[in-house]
């Protein structure tokens, strides 16, 4: 029942934010806005894990193929398809929901207490469009940015630590990540990215627009939109690639 | 003009407001007084659509806004300006931008014409030339005085201002007051203000609603309330020996 409750709250809270806009001039300065708040700001983060993580799973890939039958270029051909199918599209997605997704409902639900929301409708202003609309169109514009930075860091990574630590060589990890390329996965990816940044701003915006008490309810808030967009990533991860993969 | 008919509330089990009508007049301060917890915020926010009443019509010039649709709300709330007890100033703004954010919205003056606008306001509430300081910068009166700027920045026809004095000292109190007051003549808006100062009753009290237990209890204005024999409101107002005293001052006047 609660389920049914929150789901419904959540769609007549979205048919609100995609109503007509008051004033575009205002909403676009909104989005510039929060394409910093959201995306330009989450870049460093973004930037050191993927660089590390790629290198970690060409070390870590060069580890395990002992045999002599799997060719060293697998190394760079399995460091390529782990960022672009999984850690950059998911992972990096999972670690943006905690930042992205605990910052934006928090703002909102301190919004929310500090009764600045009221202060939005009494002004004659769509709050929900106002506040919500331009986090999603920035974080869904933003996010493919994002994601196709940490790929190409990820795989640079793999190629820093591998040539560094002797895991594998230049050519053959050159060569490996250009093995066997299919670039219908980047369409696999770059959907997911765009699912999972849609689902982190919504849900984020969700649970801040409609915080009730004080600072401790904006604290659950924000815990609860990163817990939620969490699971949703995972569970959308699961659908979409079964239905895109079989 | 705004008038209330019949209006009625109830969250759960308890009725909070009860059948209470009363009109609130073009160009006066109109008081809501009571004591904390008899209903006053919440027929605020009924009159203002942050609640839905469960019965009853509120009338804007003769607009029935309980029954408006959305769209309707909004161009009716474009007319109203609201103080909030907290200020409910946009933090992450400078006040410049905080009074500026109506004539963004819904205006389309240039860029000189909401700076002058800006300065006007700011300087109606004696702010001036603090254009730049943010919300958090600022002591509770400046902030309540920032907050007031805002509600009259887009020229209002309606003014609601809830608690405008709490937490403020006595002197900045009487300076807000006078502010609303002028506000209110200056620009002929009808003007809700809820309190339960009685130095603001005495103040500015043009016309007053009585709410007792969520129900429409005695109306009056300043004077009249110095000299009413309604039990409930003898134990409001004289509820301090202060007020007792200048209540048998004005008796033996």
């Amino acid at each position: 029942m609660n389920l049914f409750f929150h789901l419904g709250r959540y769609f007549i809270l979205i048919k609100r934010v995609f109503s007509k806009p008051e004033k575009l001039s205002v909403y676009f300065k909104q989005i510039i806005h929060e394409i910093d708040n959201i995306g330009i700001s989450s870049l460093p983060i973004i930037a050191i894990i993927s660089f590390f993580m790629g290198g970690v799973i060409t070390i870590q890939s060069a580890f395990g193929f002992t045999s002599p039958l799997v060719p060293l270029y697998a190394v760079g051909y399995t460091a390529r398809e782990s960022m672009l199918l999984e850690f950059s599209p998911t992972i990096v997605c999972l670690i943006l929901a905690g930042k992205i997704g605990s910052n934006i409902a928090s703002e909102i639900g301190s919004m929310r207490i500090t009764e600045q929301i009221d202060a939005l409708e009494i002004m004659g202003i769509n709050s929900a469009g106002y506040l919500i609309l331009p986090k999603i169109a920035a974080g869904v514009f933003i996010m493919p940015f994002l994601i196709a930075i940490s790929m190409f860091l990820g795989i640079s990574g793999g190629y820093v630590m591998g040539i560094a630590t002797g895991a594998c060589s230049s050519y053959e990890y050159i060569y490996g990540i250009q093995a066997f390329f299919e670039p219908w996965k980047l369409y696999y990816s770059f959907t997911k990215v765009l699912t999972f940044a849609f689902l982190i701003t919504s849900i984020s915006s969700y649970f801040g627009y409609y915080t009730h008490g004080g600072a401790l309810e904006v604290g659950k808030s924000s815990t609860a939109a990163v817990v939620y967009s969490s699971i949703l990533i995972l569970i959308f991860n699961f659908l979409l690639t079964q239905l895109f993969l079989t | 003009m705004i008038e209330i008919k019949n209006i009625s509330k109830s969250f759960g089990d308890t009725k909070v407001i009860d059948n209470v009508s009363y009109v609130f007049e073009q160009g006066k301060t109109n008081l809501i007084i009571g004591e904390s917890g008899s209903g006053k915020t919440t027929i605020m926010k009924l009159m203002v659509g942050l609640h839905n009443v469960d019965s009853g019509e509120i009338l804007y010039d003769g607009q029935n806004f309980p029954t408006l649709g959305v769209k309707e709300k909004q161009e009716v709330r474009k007319k109203i300006g609201m103080l909030f007890q907290g200020g409910a100033l946009f933090d992450s703004q400078t006040l410049e931008e905080n009074v500026r954010f109506p004539l963004d919205m819904f205006t389309t003056m240039s860029k000189e014409e909401k700076l002058d606008r800006v300065n006007f306001c700011l300087e109606k509430v004696q702010l001036t030339n603090k254009n730049k300081l943010y919300p958090g910068e600022l002591s509770g009166g400046m902030k309540k005085r920032a907050a007031l700027a805002r509600a009259i920045a887009n020229n209002p026809q309606y003014l609601f201002c809830d608690e405008p004095n709490s937490g403020l000292d006595p002197k900045t109190s009487i300076v807000i007051d006078n502010l609303i007051q002028s506000l209110t003549r200056e620009f002929n808006i009808t003007t809700i203000v809820i309190t339960h100062d009685m130095n603001s009753v005495v103040e500015i009290g043009e016309k007053i609603l009585y709410i007792y237990k969520g129900k429409h209890w005695w109306t009056g204005n300043s004077q009249e309330i110095l000299k009413t024999t309604n039990p409930e409101l003898v134990d409001f107002v004289f509820a301090s020996g202060f007020m007792k005293e200048v209540f048998n001052a004005v008796r033996n006047k």
